[in-house]
């Protein structure tokens, strides 16, 4: 590391002082990274697609001109047109409007999968950073078995053995990435395990459960949220493969890889159908990966 | 050194036996009587304890877990299939070697690509160049392969018919599916490249390198690139663990014979030997690559060869190489 503080770093350091009118007293870290989330373009435009998809998820029945099952016999596998702008499907349901409905399940399912990946996995990792020796030892020893089947692999063991549907599939999706979010819990943790700081809490008699929930994991917070951020977008992409080979959630409803699965046999006759709830995908893992970027940034400046 | 070595490869037996472990239980919650799937839903009580029987169903779960480590360990013995009754290793040894070409091919053309890509972007950092080809990678990691593909067969097979849609047959066979499986990692690994690179030029050797005179290409590539390698190398054992479950949906798209899509089909007919015996064989090929990888790491990085030789004793085996990458693995 030859340089700690970048040119850009000085910039906005100059810039916090402008702002805020108090002398040298300096900006905390969450608002001095969230100065430098805002100056990155890329970041705001990923926040700002996401706040959209947000939005349209909660709307959806105000912005979507048709119900999810609508059905138009007389209007079965029509092109894009004013009426329908990404056409109908093989039974004459809107596109535009399906796609619309989407969003609320691939959100909510990515979000749920990653929480729940987070909650066991960062348990065990956080508990083997900071007890280390022998608990470290068994629990990652553990992680690794759970790591020598390929996370999609596991993944597609899982929702065959328990069948298909939207809880087993939040369990497979959360157990096959699991492991990973341990690691990452497991490591920031070891990085902020040997402050001063928590030597001084624990001087103070503050109890582990303390010393672990109210000055490590806050301290560790980084690369966690970045890794969340990234760990959607993987989430979001796993749900709609799983469902595009028939192991997620089931045809009527408006999942975009279902959506997929359905109209692979019309590749020749209506390609319209396979095109838009891909874009979907897309647009939104790409968002979220925009974001993560963005934030990781913001928050270990010295990586740019 | 060797220590480490012989340790690592001993960690592979706890390793094997946890995954066959974890997909033995995975296989006894599945709902259902697997009789069922033998002779059928109506078949006669005797022809369902001969089955029971034969397939060894009748006998304790601990038995039969014993039987199975026992059989793949001795003869390489997956089990029989429950629809026709064939041993699952012989279906495997014809398909594995299909999703192992598939896998490792799609690999090495992504990081024939990635690794000029990311050094590129990182030695002409905030240029045309970087910027289009970090935009590219973003737009990379962010595809849903199946969905690539879908679009790969829509303009190559459907619409300019350039390209088959389906099978091995020919080497053209090849390219739609390797580009499915590949483009996510070109983008991750484009990225990592990238990001090790812009640390290592920075470093007070590169600059002495050049300060002496150095030829910047030399420095770029023998100073620098051979040292940013190394968390790219980290990285490419979880690539190829991403690539072996993309391998699975691409088989199932473009209906290439090999393990991934037996398994789907297995699942479909719910024929749990097979997935079982599929999930085993990419495991442990996973575990053996993960190993190799390591292996390779002690093997380049110097500085890891002589924390061996100046300890002696070293930490567990296998955890520094499990670098948590962006997307994919992670």
């Amino acid at each position: 590391m030859a340089k700690l503080v970048t040119p850009e770093m000085e910039k906005i350091n100059r810039k916090l002082k402008k702002k805020s009118g108090r002398g040298n007293k300096p900006a905390s870290p969450g608002r001095e990274a969230w100065i430098r989330l805002k100056r990155n373009k890329l970041a705001v435009v990923g926040m700002v697609i996401l706040v959209l998809l947000v939005l349209i998820a909660v709307f959806a029945n105000f912005i979507a001109p048709y119900g999810i099952d609508d059905q138009d016999y007389t209007n079965v596998l029509s092109r894009p047109s004013l009426e329908h702008p990404f056409g109908t499907d093989q039974y004459g349901r809107d596109i535009f409007s399906r796609v619309i409905y989407g969003t609320r399940i691939s959100f909510p399912i990515g979000i749920i999968c990653v929480f729940l990946a987070y909650a066991i996995g960062g348990f065990f990792g956080a508990i083997a950073a900071f007890y280390g020796e022998k608990a470290d030892m068994v629990i990652m020893r553990i992680m690794d078995i759970f790591q020598s089947i390929p996370p999609m692999l596991m993944a597609i063991a899982i929702a065959a053995s328990l069948g298909t549907g939207a809880v087993n599939l939040v369990v497979a999706i959360s157990v096959s990435t699991m492991p990973a979010r341990a690691r990452i819990v497991r490591s920031a943790v070891l990085s902020v395990k040997n402050n001063d700081y928590i030597e001084s809490a624990r001087a103070i008699g503050a109890s582990s459960r303390r010393q672990l929930l109210k000055y490590m994991l806050p301290n560790a917070l980084g690369p966690i949220l970045t890794n969340i951020t990234f760990s959607i977008a993987t989430a979001i992409l796993t749900v709609s493969s799983m469902s595009y080979l028939g192991l997620g959630i089931a045809a009527p409803t408006p999942e975009w890889g279902s959506m997929l699965s359905a109209g692979r046999t019309l590749m020749r006759t209506a390609p319209h159908v396979l095109v838009f709830p891909g874009v979907a995908i897309m647009i939104t893992v790409l968002a979220l990966n925009l974001f993560g970027d963005g934030l990781r940034d913001a928050l270990d400046p010295r990586l740019k | 050194m060797l220590k480490y070595i012989l340790k690592r490869l001993l960690w592979m037996i706890p390793v094997v036996l946890g995954v066959l472990v974890i997909v033995f239980t995975l296989s006894e919650i599945t709902p259902g009587d697997p009789v069922d799937n033998i002779v059928g839903v109506d078949a006669a009580p005797e022809l369902r304890e001969a089955a029971r029987e034969e397939y060894g169903l009748n006998k304790p779960v601990y038995v039969r877990f014993f039987n199975y480590v026992a059989g793949i360990v001795t003869r390489g013995d997956l089990g029989n299939s429950y629809s026709n009754g064939q041993p699952v290793i012989n279906e495997i040894s014809h398909r594995f070697p299909v999703t192992l070409k598939l896998t490792l091919s799609s690999v090495a053309v992504a990081l024939l690509i990635a690794l000029p890509l990311g050094v590129l972007s990182a030695v002409k950092q905030y240029s045309w160049m970087d910027n289009i080809t970090m935009a590219a990678a973003l737009f990379f990691v962010s595809i849903p392969q199946f969905w690539f593909a879908l679009m790969l067969l829509l303009v190559f097979a459907v619409k300019l018919q350039v390209l088959p849609a389906s099978g091995i047959d020919s080497i053209l066979c090849w390219i739609l599916p390797v580009a499915m499986i590949g483009i996510g990692n070109v983008g991750n690994l484009a990225r990592v490249t990238r990001s090790s690179m812009l640390e290592i030029i920075r470093q007070d050797y590169i600059r002495t390198a050049r300060a002496k005179g150095q030829r910047k290409s030399i420095v770029i590539f023998k100073h620098g690139l051979r040292n940013a390698l190394m968390p790219v190398i980290a990285n490419v054992g979880n690539t190829i663990g991403v690539s072996l479950g993309g391998a699975v949906v691409a088989e199932s798209i473009f209906s290439i014979p090999g393990v991934g899509q037996y398994m789907l089909n297995a699942i479909n007919a719910r024929d749990w030997p097979c997935v079982q015996g599929g999930l085993v064989v990419l495991a442990v090929t996973f575990s053996v690559v993960m190993l190799l990888v390591d292996l390779l790491y002690t093997v380049i990085d110097p500085r890891l060869k002589t924390e061996f030789q100046a300890k002696g004793k070293f930490r567990m085996p296998g955890l520094k190489n499990r670098a948590p990458g962006k997307g994919g693995a992670a």
